[in-house]
């Protein structure tokens, strides 16, 4: 019985959520949270480099571990067909990314390369790391340059 | 709709009232002028950069070499589609054969060799502000990147904006040479200016348009719907806007913002270009963004 009336709604969410788009997929927010979680450690070498706070050996080494691992995280589940900007609420992915996905897996291939480096001159000094946080950055911004929509 | 069929109406009242006609023909500066200047490539190339020509210019694929101009690049307004032509130093396909007072009159006036107008969709209306010895140099610059054989294709707009005429009366109406920020400035904010209201064309994006497409100069800056699609253009003036001068010429030179985002989209191009320029010029944009908050 329970059974048949969760199943009645879901049904009818469904015919409700119709007219706009399909339900926001959970991908969607998985994804944007592991980007979030890019930036937020990104920003600890990035503010280094910048000169936003002073260079500390042992910080910007925790910060590129963490990038390290955030971007080996298996991709396989997190961009399924059909949760782009032009099909899905909520996300800035565009749908080229869908037909140029060789295109897209070499530029996030580039961003593991980028980091890789990063992680092996992190604690070596403050030029090291800014001449490699420049790299990693430029492999964000190719794929973001190609790939991510404006905000809303 | 309703907005295409305002629009048509206007443009077809335009062109119906026969008095404007006449202001409607192609003004340009005083050409021996323009042929006397002396082109210097070296301080061409920074022009180049500033005014971001190769962002439109070069080929629309994903891994385009940003040196070779042969266009190509679609541009969607309200209007339709626009194609950015071949402006490589190829004579037959490119611009290779035109002297510098013609291609200073159609970068700074937007009127072509043969008098014709050009479309607004070529941002010669921020160029109208430079200086006739930047563009000299530019012409000089530009006339040492390769050659491309790339023909240049036909835009893809209907009537009535298909009549090039009617350029004519749209830059009666809009074109100003005049500066938008008029304070008193200091020297760096008026270079600053310089770089964003005449080369860098940053309003031609981050300022809403009116139904005309002309720039909306009371909302300079506060950001605009993005013509290309999805998402909106983010405000750099205005309430919705607070970085710090850093954060701007940061932004500029890395294409990080305060949080660690990276740049995307069609600003990414803008930064490419503005981070091969010496770091006070960007700081100079700073400082221009800034005055427009008070
Ligand atoms: C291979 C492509 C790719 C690479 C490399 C990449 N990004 Fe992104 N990024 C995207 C896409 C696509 C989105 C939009 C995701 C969505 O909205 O579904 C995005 C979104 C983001 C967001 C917004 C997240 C939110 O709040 O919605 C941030 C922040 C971000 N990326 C930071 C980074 C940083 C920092 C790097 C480099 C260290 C990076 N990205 C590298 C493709 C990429
Ligand atoms: C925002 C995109 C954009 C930028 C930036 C831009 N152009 Fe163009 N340009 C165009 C478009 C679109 C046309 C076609 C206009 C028309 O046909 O009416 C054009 C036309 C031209 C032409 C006329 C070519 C011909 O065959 O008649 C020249 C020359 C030119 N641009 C040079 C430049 C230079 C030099 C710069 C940098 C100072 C520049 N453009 C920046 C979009 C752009
Ligand atoms: C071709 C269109 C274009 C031009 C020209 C352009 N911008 Fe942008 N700008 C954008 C877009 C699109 C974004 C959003 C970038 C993103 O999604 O990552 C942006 C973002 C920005 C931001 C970040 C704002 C924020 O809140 O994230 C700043 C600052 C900025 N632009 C300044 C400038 C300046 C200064 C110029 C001129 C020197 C300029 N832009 C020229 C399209 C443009």
């Amino acid at each position: 019985m329970a059974v048949k009336r969760t199943l009645a709604s879901v049904v009818l969410g469904a015919v409700l959520a119709l007219p706009a788009f399909a339900d926001e997929d959970p991908a969607i927010a998985a994804r944007q949270g592991q980007f979030k979680l890019f930036a937020h450690n990104f920003g600890v070498v990035g503010g280094m480099a910048q000169g936003r706070m002073d260079y500390d050996a042992e910080m910007a080494q925790t910060a590129a571990d963490n990038l390290f691992h955030l971007t080996r995280v298996d991709q396989g589940r997190l961009w399924p067909e059909g949760t782009d900007s032009a099909s899905s609420e909520g996300t800035r992915a565009n749908a080229d990314i869908w037909d140029n996905l060789d295109d897209f897996v070499s530029k996030f291939v580039d961003l593991q390369n980028a980091v890789e480096d990063l992680q092996g001159v992190a604690g070596s000094g403050l030029d090291e790391v800014r001449a490699s946080v420049m790299a990693v950055g430029g492999t964000c911004q190719a794929c973001h340059e190609d790939y991510r929509d404006e905000e809303s | 709709m309703l907005r295409r069929v305002v629009l048509i109406l206007v443009m077809i009242g335009l062109i119906a009232a026969g008095a404007l006609w006449v202001l409607s023909a192609p003004r340009v500066p005083d050409s021996d002028t323009l042929a006397r200047l002396d082109g210097e490539p070296e301080r061409g190339r920074d022009v180049f950069l500033a005014a971001g020509c190769g962002s439109c210019h070069m080929a629309p694929g994903r891994e385009a070499d940003p040196l070779v101009m042969s266009g190509g690049r679609e541009f969607v307004s309200d209007f339709g589609k626009f194609y950015a032509p071949n402006i490589s130093p190829d004579p037959e396909h490119g611009i290779g054969d035109w002297t510098q007072d013609q291609f200073i009159t159609a970068v700074m006036r937007g009127v072509s060799p043969g008098g014709q107008h050009y479309y607004p969709a070529f941002p010669y209306t921020a160029y109208i502000r430079a200086e006739p010895q930047d563009i000299a140099d530019l012409h000089a610059y530009m006339m040492t990147l390769p050659r491309d054989e790339t023909a240049s294709r036909d835009h893809d707009i209907g009537f009535p904006f298909n009549i090039r005429r009617a350029v004519g009366l749209w830059k009666t109406l809009f074109l100003q040479e005049e500066w938008v920020l008029t304070d008193d400035l200091t020297e760096e904010e008026a270079r600053g200016r310089y770089l964003v209201e005449a080369l860098a064309h940053c309003a031609e994006c981050h300022t809403p348009r009116n139904m005309l497409g002309a720039l909306d100069s009371a909302r300079w800056m506060e950001g605009a719907p993005n013509p290309s699609g999805r998402g909106r253009i983010p405000p750099i003036a205005g309430e919705g806007f607070t970085w710090t001068a850093f954060d701007i010429s940061a932004y500029l030179e890395t294409g990080f913002t305060p949080e660690f985002d990276v740049v995307g989209g069609t600003m990414a191009a803008v930064v490419a270009n503005l981070q091969q320029l010496e770091s006070a010029e960007r700081e100079a944009i700073a400082a221009y963004l800034l005055r427009l908050r008070d």
